[in-house]
């Protein structure tokens, strides 16, 4: 027998509301959600007394039991395919990749099984899978993936990628109670950003699914964008004032089924459009924004829609590499003083 | 120690034969019911000892020709080209399907492959159903979105498969999962082939079911082609019950084309996993005697194989023979049964043929709750 005590780690009860920053904001929806539905539950890698990679799921499996907080083999399959079939059975799986770039091990069952479930008997997946997303932080190519292009040429799978604490918290609960399948993707950069602290109400809000957000209203051109970008965006907005460019940020917060009303609404005021994401350019959400712009607003446009993305490469590891591959403040700075010259 | 005699070893006895070590885990199969080839001119039958009355016998029976039946119907239909996709035969091996879904309660779920028509049967989903889905209509349970037996139904615990092999064996696991939380106890019947057994979502869905003690049965039908490529293709196991090692779980084998075999067997696994046992594996033998669907020519096949197994085991061949050798039914009765399968298709098909084709915009319906997200029209550039 070994003699060797098990470290005691109790994690609190999340508080409702109060200051928090993006990783807390989703802990409390997590957590809430589950004591106000017996249906919901957590299922996962290290999610049960771990607590997550991440902690997301902190705190629990000593709240919740084994039972509702279930700790899998290495098994995305195993993962999406049980998320599914507890779905079926009534219940509401909130399911964790470890991260996102091992939701290509259970693309399969997600594509084929969760995504067409509904369309072919009747049979909705009101199931959540969620993990962590997002380059720039020294992660390499298998721990940075922003995945949703992946899945944005899926019918019936929704995309939610949230980039503040209230959002993320409003969203998370939105899409545990959301009729469908829903991957909800949390960019790691942003968990414990300081700078995304915010103090959320105490009362049971949430963020509607397919509804952009305006960050920064401006009349000069648009920037759409999502998660760790909107940051990026902000900057350079800040830097664009300076010059005399009013810049607009559009937050997608849902990229499927886009907000095609609020997008054409800023393009249609701005007549410039610039979209910026942190996946590669080619075959990125940025095609689709551009397309829809060019079909369904091209007499309000006074310039090209740009795209401004990570180049066509794997995520590289080394600083220099990655700030290379990932498009950067001044990058979107001089993209827009192009824009708005044209 | 230099002043310390040395110790004789036990002494060596040469013309004895070392005992072979322990082994290092037991193989769980049972092989009660494992298959036996006719010898001697013996003729094969079914399983004597069983606890079937002579009412669930007849039952028996009458889904095993209706399963026949529906399909010679279906290829019927296929030949008038009213059958818009391909039409897959279980000819052969129905008595696996039949039998093991007949062992279960009407609470208990199964999810069955393209060949197990004879245990969507016997879960109570009726012929026209299936006659619908074939010829993609709208009156059919997916309204003509998918085919075949891709759909399913909760009341009757039928969850249709889909055409990626082995993904059900999770989203099983994951259905029983959710039912241990709610406190619900029915077993699950996953069945899978020997081609199917090659996927990693099986891996991971057995995997997983074991490691929860999951009241899952895996019944995998080893009938020696997964579309052209034989068995010898697929694993290197002899028998597909050797994996059930991997996964610390017992197996079974069991001789497909004996129907009362495929029951016992079945119902012995699930009174395993209703009583908290977990997991069980059931290989059953048994023989696909059409190709992989109608068009297969089946060249890869060697010759006069078909034709043994259609003489000497076919599944209902050998319960018929068993039925009127112990006097169960007369022929007359045999008869009397096939003839009101065959009103029953007659009429379920007439339903089926009746049904209109799907409106052309029902295509948008569905893909999300459409009272949350609304139906996914053309857009509007594709308008005049």
């Amino acid at each position: 027998m070994s003699t060797a005590v098990k470290k005691e780690h109790k994690a609190a009860r999340p508080e409702r509301g109060g200051p928090a920053t993006l990783v807390e904001a989703i802990r409390q929806g997590i957590w809430e959600e589950m004591e106000r539905d017996p249906t919901v539950f957590v299922i996962g890698e290290d999610v049960g007394a771990y607590g997550g990679a991440f902690k997301v799921t902190d705190g629990l499996f000593d709240e919740f039991g084994k039972d509702r907080v279930v700790d899998t083999p290495i098994s995305e399959g195993a993962i999406v395919g049980a998320a599914c079939g507890a779905a079926l059975m009534g219940m509401r799986p909130v399911a964790e990749f470890q991260f996102i770039d091992f939701i290509s091990a259970g693309f399969d069952l997600l594509t084929n099984y969760a995504a067409k479930c509904r369309y072919r008997w009747g049979a909705g997946i009101p199931a959540v899978f969620r993990g962590p997303c997002g380059s720039g932080v020294r992660s390499g190519p298998f721990h940075s993936l922003n995945a949703e292009s992946f899945f944005l040429n899926t019918a019936g799978l929704k995309i939610v990628e949230p980039s503040t604490a209230y959002d993320a918290k409003g969203l998370i609960k939105a899409a545990i109670r959301d009729p469908d399948p829903v991957l909800f993707f949390e960019h790691k950069k942003l968990y414990r950003l300081p700078r995304l602290r915010e103090e959320l109400p105490s009362d049971d809000y949430i963020v509607e699914i397919g509804k952009a957000r305006v960050v920064r209203e401006g009349r000069d051109l648009s920037i759409i964008t999502f998660g760790a970008m909107v940051l990026t965006a902000l900057d350079a907005a800040e830097e664009l004032e300076k010059e005399g460019l009013d810049v607009e940020i559009l937050d997608l917060r849902t990229l499927s089924p886009l907000d095609k009303a609020s997008i054409l609404g800023s393009v249609k005021k701005t007549s410039r459009a610039m979209v910026l994401h942190e996946a590669s350019r080619t075959g990125g959400i940025g095609g689709e924004i551009a397309a829809l712009i060019a079909e369904e607003a091209f007499e309000w446009l006074d310039a090209p829609v740009i795209r401004v993305a990570s180049i066509d490469t794997p995520v590289p590891y080394s600083p220099p590499l990655e700030d290379y591959y990932l498009p950067q403040t001044g990058d979107v700075v001089s993209a827009a003083r192009k824009l708005a010259a044209y | 120690m230099p002043n310390q005699p040395v110790k004789p070893g036990p002494e060596r006895k040469p013309h004895r034969r070392r005992r072979p070590p322990p082994p290092r885990f037991q193989m769980r199969v049972s092989t009660k019911y494992a298959p036996h080839k006719p010898g001697d001119g013996k003729v094969l039958t079914c399983s004597s000892e069983t606890t079937l009355k002579t009412n669930q016998l007849l039952e028996l029976y009458r889904y095993l020709k209706l399963t026949r039946l529906v399909e010679e119907r279906l290829v019927n239909l296929y030949r008038q080209t009213k059958v818009v996709g391909g039409v897959f035969r279980s000819l052969g091996q129905e008595a696996t399907a039949v039998g093991t879904a007949y062992a279960l309660q009407s609470h208990d779920f199964i999810t069955p492959l393209i060949r197990d028509l004879g245990a969507v049967l016997v879960k109570g989903i009726r012929p026209r159903d299936i006659f619908a889905q074939y010829m993609a209509k709208a009156w059919g349970p997916s309204g003509g979105r998918d085919l075949n037996i891709h759909f399913g139904d909760m009341e009757k615990g039928f969850i249709g498969p889909i055409s990626h092999l082995g993904d059900m064996i999770p989203v099983m696991t994951g259905l029983l999962l959710g039912a241990r939380m709610q406190k619900k106890n029915f077993v699950a019947v996953a069945y899978i082939g020997d081609g199917g057994m090659s996927t990693g979502a099986f891996h991971e869905g057995l995997n997983f079911a074991s490691v929860q003690r999951l009241p899952l049965i895996v019944v995998a039908e080893y009938n020696h082609y997964a579309y052209s490529t034989p068995t010898s293709l697929q694993t290197a196991c002899r028998d597909l019950a050797e994996k059930a090692a991997g996964y610390g779980i017992p197996a079974h084998i069991v001789d497909g084309n004996d129907v009362i075999g495929c029951y016992e067997v079945t119902k012995h696994a699930a009174e395993f996993a209703r009583g908290g046992g977990g997991a069980v594996l059931i290989e059953a033998k048994t023989y696909r005697r059409k190709g992989h669907a109608e068009h297969d020519d089946q060249r890869y096949v060697a010759e006069g194989e078909i034709q043994w197994w259609e003489t000497h085991n076919d599944p209902i061949d050998r319960f018929e023979k068993y039925l009127l050798g112990r006097k169960i039914a007369t022929k007359e009765e045999l008869d009397e049964i096939v003839a009101d399968v065959v009103r029953e298709i007659d009429e379920d098909c007439a339903w089926a043929e009746s049904s209109p084709m799907p409106e052309a915009e029902q295509a948008a319906y569905r893909v999300y709750d459409n009272s949350v997200v609304p139906p996914a029209f053309r857009p509007k550039v594709l308008e005049n």
